[in-house]
Order: structure tokens, then C-alpha cells, then sequence
């Protein structure tokens, strides 16, 4: 009998208030809405910075040739031709710790395509390139083994090639572009990465490694190779088993006579993990003020409806009615309201990061679960606490002093 | 059924003590009905809610049905005005937005009754309190002052109470509604009901069978109608 009391007269009180009610749902619903939705903007937005880094590929190693070591004068390092497509089978067949090895032949060529041309950078590479070096396929088809084996005239164009050569978003496949005198069949092309400075990775064109070899630069060297390690905790290891691989190869014994040098992405690697501390700042931050605000609105819209009842609660003691099942009426009533509130609250958060996500494509937002339950836990928690308190507080005046409250 | 022997009443606020009352002794019988009357300050007010188990006296003793009063804790006094006492107040008290028969069966919540023996009773005392039974289900702020009073005397008598104390249940009614609500209560003291009535005025306190009159916290007069 006392539970379904306390049920009914929870139902009817709350009912029975249905601005005040709706107000204080409000209250709730935009203070955990508007944490789950700042939360998960900031997260998207690390995830798409962590992305962006991760594009340029973050475990990978380039292998450069040496410098030409004359007897009077230095040319600069990577000028020496030592590094060929051997090396880079080795590597690709010796350390297990590779997941990729790319060996790349580039230059700048004068290019051709119906009356439009372009200078820009052909490289003759191989199907792994894509892992290597995290480039994407928007359309067609990338240079395959097959091709390269056979020297195929095939050709990818990368985004801003393909603008340049055949118009904005041109479907350029099928057509033939002229390198060197030589016509090459556009197979496909890649996704664009977004400039980063002064290498613009999507003004390139790839072709089939042995084809560049063949008809462009007419030797059997590459410019580069690389490699892509299997995580991050690799990369040191895989980095001085490739030096002691390829230092027995070329059959020097010294390393400081190497004819090769390795450059890894440790640099860009520190400035991301840098720049995510720096958001996982910020978002604690956007989470913690976000909180703090809806949790003071709550705190408000409890305090003042609760208050505003204090004769009512008066009534209720003057005709009899315990302490103890005011107490609990008005602690059944906070609960109610604060997880009601709190559902609407997640699920009107959940559609506004959806929005969010559909309105701006490069914003991938994420909502974490962390978030929803801090979120829910603390606005449930100051709701319950300040729809609670004042009511307990009334309960325990005398039942004359609650009924001349103003 | 009421007996008090010296009542005191004193409020302490800071340093300055105020006596509300300073000494109070009567006794009211089953099926009286009195008017206590005084102006304000009198220490009317606080002698009823001493009387409506409100509040405790600061010394003297009060009997109610027997029962000493004077030493009850919180939710002692709270059962035994849910028992033994229905209130009237001058601003009707009644729940806002809520039925009329919601608002009467208020003081049943959490006992052992189902809910067709609540609206059955509150029928009832409706009833009895000459409502019509069109307005059962219509919200208490549709109705006008009288009505509202009429709700509350049916709310006091719904736990069939030993006294029913009315606190200025004229004050915020007119000339008219006010005879229409005072005859309402010489209704029930001729049905054999025991009721206490507070007030300031000394046309409403000439309903009553008994007039006791309160000047600064004492008795002045206690007169009875034949």
C-alpha cells in the first residue's frame, strides 16, 4: 500500500505540474545533451586530427642512398645511386617486423594530356606504395604486380595531377597522358590526402615501378624506399635491422661508411602524441564545464520548484502524514525526474552529434560511453541531492512554519 | 476531551524572549462548540496550534482524548493529528491542480486502506460537507472560496476525528459565503462534532455555543450560551 501511494502520488504531483515538471526535465535533458554532444565534437575532432597524422603514414621508415664520399668535394646525401629494387626485396623478405616496403623511382617530368600539360612528379613504384605510404583509391584501380613485371604504360594520377590535366573532377580513365614522348593509359585515381606544404602528395602521378625504370629514368636504381614498420614500439628495432641488412648487402663493414641513410617519422610522431594530450586537455575541460553549468541549471530548477512546495509540504504534515513518506514522495520524485530527463538527455545528445557529423562530413564525431555516464551519473546525482535536501529540509520544520512559508 | 493546565508558550529568538501565551487553563467537552477569540498578538494562533498538535507547549500539559500531548515527538504528533484532529484553514490549503476528492482523501495516503474505501469516504464526507457531487473531479483551483472551504471541512472529517479546529475559515471569504461556511459548521456540531474555532471576529466567534476570549496570553473571558 505504501509503495503504490508513494508510485501514485509521485505520478499525480509530477503530472499534475506539467510546466514544472517540463521545466526541470528540460533542465536535465540539456545539461547531459549538451556534455555528451561537446564531448563527442572534441573527440571527433581528435580522432580526425590522429587521422590526419596517421595519412602521412607514422611508422614509416624512408631509406635514402648515401652521399657520393669523393676525394675533394661532397655532393649532398641521397645524390648517390646505391639502392635498388634488390634492396628492397630483401628487406620485404628478411625482417618480419615490415609490413610494407615500397621502393619508389621519382622525378619531375613536363606531362601531357590533350592540349593541357603539367609539370610534376612521376613515381614509378609498387602495389605496397599504397600501404606504405597510406594513399587511398578514389577510382579505377592502383598499379598492380602484374604491371609491374610486364612495364605496363599504365598510370594513376593523383588528385590535383588529375585536375590539372584533365579539369576538376574529370573521370580521366581510359584516357592517355604523354610522358617523356611516351603514352601512358590512366587506370585510376587516388584519393586526395589534403597538401602538406611543399610535397603535395596529391600532385603526383604513380606508374609501374619497372616502367619508370624502363622508359623514364633508364637505370636500374630507385630514389627511395619505403618501408612501413608494424606499430610504433617497432620502429627502432626494424630500423637497425634494415641498416644491418642492407650494410651487409653492399658488403661495408663500417657503419659510419654507410651509402644509405634512414629517416623515420619519430618528429611527427611526438608532435601527435603532443597535440592529442593537448586535446584530451581541452576536452576535460569542455566536460567539466559543460557539467558544472547544467549541473548548477539542475541544481536550480530542484532547488526552486522544491522550495516553492514548502506548503504543500506543510499540508501534508499538519494532516498527519509522516516525515519519512514526505521524504521518500519527494526523493521518488527527484529520481523520476532526473533519469527521465537523463534518458532524453542521452538520446537528444546521441541525435544532436549525429547532426553534427551529417552537416560538417569531416567531423566524425564519437560519442564516448565515459561521457554518457559521467554525464548522467553527475546530473542524476545533483538532481536527486537537490530535489531531496530542500524537502527533507521542509519536512522537518514544524508543520505551521511550512504552511506561512512565502 | 481537551484539557489544559497552564500552557505556556515562549519564543525564543536571539536574546529577546517573547511569551505568546503565559498561562493558559480550560476545558472543552465532547460535542462543544467553541470560538476562541482575541486580535491579533493575542496568542490565539499559538494556543491552537498547541490544541491542533502543531506545535508543544513550553510548560503546562495538554490532554487530548485522554492522551497527554505536551511530550509527543514528531511523527507521534503527526499520527495523532492524522487520528484525532481535522484542520480547516483560513487559505483552504488544498492541493493545487489536483481533484477535489484527491485533495479530501489526502490524509488516507499510506494507510491500510485500498483505494475504493478512500473515495467511498471521501463521497461521503463530501457529501456531508454539502458539496455537489458534479464538482468530485473538478481541480480545486476551478472552484470558488466557498466550495474550497467545503473541501477542507470535508478533508477534517475524513479520519472521523475526535476535534475539528478551524483556523479563521472565514478570512479570506465574503459576508455571505462566510454564513453559508459558519452554518456549515453549526451543521456538524448539531450532528454531535466537537470544534474549536479560532477567530477575530466577534460575529463569527457568536456562531459558536461557547465564546473564550484571549488577550496577551491569557484567558479575559470564558462565556457560555445557554
Amino acid at each position: 500500500m505504501i509503495t503504490t501511494d508513494i508510485l501514485k502520488e509521485t505520478f499525480w504531483s509530477l503530472s499534475a505540474n506539467k510546466v514544472r515538471s517540463g521545466l526541470t526535465i528540460l533542465g536535465i535533458v540539456i545539461g547531459i545533451a549538451s556534455v555528451i554532444t561537446m564531448v563527442s565534437i572534441g573527440q571527433g575532432a581528435q580522432n580526425s586530427i590522429a587521422s590526419s597524422i596517421q595519412s602521412i603514414g607514422s611508422n614509416l621508415i624512408i631509406i635514402t642512398p648515401g652521399a657520393q664520399r669523393g676525394s675533394t668535394v661532397n655532393a649532398g646525401r641521397g645524390s648517390a645511386q646505391t639502392l635498388t629494387l634488390d634492396d628492397a626485396n630483401a628487406i620485404k623478405a628478411e625482417i618480419q617486423s615490415v609490413t610494407a616496403v615500397a621502393p619508389d623511382v621519382s622525378k619531375r617530368y613536363q606531362v601531357t594530356a590533350k592540349g593541357t600539360n603539367t609539370n610534376t612528379q612521376v613515381v614509378g613504384t609498387v602495389p605496397d606504395y599504397l600501404s606504405a605510404r597510406n594513399v587511398a583509391i578514389d577510382s579505377g584501380t592502383f598499379v598492380t604486380d602484374q604491371q609491374v613485371k610486364s612495364s605496363a604504360k599504365v598510370a594513376v594520377l593523383g588528385p590535383t595531377a588529375r585536375d590539372d590535366l584533365f579539369g576538376v573532377g574529370a573521370d580521366p580513365i581510359g584516357q592517355n597522358i604523354r610522358i617523356k614522348n611516351i603514352d601512358f593509359e590512366v587506370i585510376g585515381v587516388a584519393a586526395a590526402k589534403g597538401g602538406s606544404g611543399f610535397a603535395n602528395p596529391d600532385d603526383q602521378i604513380y606508374v609501374p615501378l619497372t616502367s619508370a625504370q624502363h622508359f623514364l629514368s633508364g637505370d636500374i636504381f630507385v630514389s627511395t624506399i619505403s618501408a612501413s614498420a608494424a606499430s610504433s614500439s617497432a620502429m627502432i628495432s626494424t630500423q637497425q635491422q634494415i641498416t644491418d641488412l642492407l650494410l651487409r648487402k653492399h658488403n661495408i663493414l663500417d657503419p659510419q661508411a654507410a651509402d644509405f641513410s634512414l629517416v623515420n617519422q619519430s618528429d611527427i610522431i611526438a608532435t601527435a602524441s603532443s597535440i592529442t594530450g593537448t586535446f584530451t586537455i581541452l576536452l576535460s575541460s569542455i566536460a567539466g564545464i559543460s557539467l558544472l553549468v547544467g549541473g548548477i541549471g539542475i541544481m536550480n530548477m530542484m532547488l526552486t520548484t522544491v522550495t516553492e512546495r514548502t506548503r504543500e509540504i506543510g499540508l501534508r504534515k499538519a494532516v498527519g502524514i509522516k516525515k519519512i513518506y514526505i521524504n521518500m514522495q519527494f526523493l521518488a520524485e527527484a529520481v523520476v525526474l532526473t533519469f527521465f530527463g537523463g534518458f532524453v538527455g542521452v538520446i537528444l545528445g546521441w541525435a544532436a552529434s549525429m547532426a553534427v557529423s551529417n552537416f560538417v562530413p569531416q567531423l566524425q564525431t564519437q560519442i564516448s560511453s565515459s561521457s554518457v555516464l559521467l554525464a548522467f551519473g553527475v546530473s542524476a546525482g545533483v538532481g536527486i541531492v537537490f530535489g531531496f535536501y530542500p524537502a527533507r529540509r521542509a519536512a522537518n520544520l514544524s508543520p505551521m512554519e511550512a504552511l506561512r512559508y512565502e | 476531551m481537551i484539557e489544559c493546565k497552564n500552557l505556556k508558550k515562549v519564543y525564543q529568538n536571539g536574546d529577546v524572549e517573547t511569551v505568546a501565551l503565559g498561562g493558559v487553563s480550560f476545558s472543552i467537552e465532547k460535542g462543544e462548540f467553541v470560538a476562541i477569540i482575541g486580535p491579533s498578538g493575542s496568542g490565539k494562533s499559538t494556543l491552537m496550534h498547541i490544541l491542533g498538535a502543531l506545535d508543544t507547549p513550553s510548560e503546562g500539559t495538554y490532554f487530548l482524548d485522554n492522551k497527554e500531548v505536551s511530550s509527543l515527538d514528531d511523527d507521534e504528533l503527526s499520527q495523532l493529528r492524522r487520528e484525532k484532529i481535522g484542520f480547516v484553514f483560513q487559505s483552504f490549503n488544498l492541493l493545487p491542480r489536483t481533484t477535489v476528492l484527491r485533495n479530501v482523501m489526502l490524509p488516507l495516503l499510506y494507510t491500510d486502506t485500498t483505494e475504493q474505501e478512500r473515495s467511498q469516504r471521501a463521497k461521503e464526507c463530501l457529501v456531508y460537507a454539502g458539496m455537489e457531487e458534479g464538482k468530485f473531479y473538478n481541480l480545486s483551483n476551478q472552484l470558488s472560496g466557498g466550495q474550497m472551504q467545503r473541501v477542507a471541512i470535508a478533508r477534517s472529517l475524513i479520519n472521523n476525528p475526535a476535534i475539528i479546529l478551524a483556523d479563521e475559515p472565514t478570512g479570506n471569504l465574503d459576508t455571505k459565503t462566510s454564513h453559508i461556511v459558519m452554518e456549515a459548521f453549526q451543521e456538524l456540531h448539531k450532528k454531535g462534532h466537537t470544534i474549536v474555532l479560532i477567530t477575530h471576529e466577534p460575529e463569527i466567534a457568536d456562531f459558536a455555543q461557547r465564546i473564550i476570549s484571549i488577550r496577551d496570553g491569557f484567558i479575559e473571558s470564558d462565556i457560555k450560551k445557554s
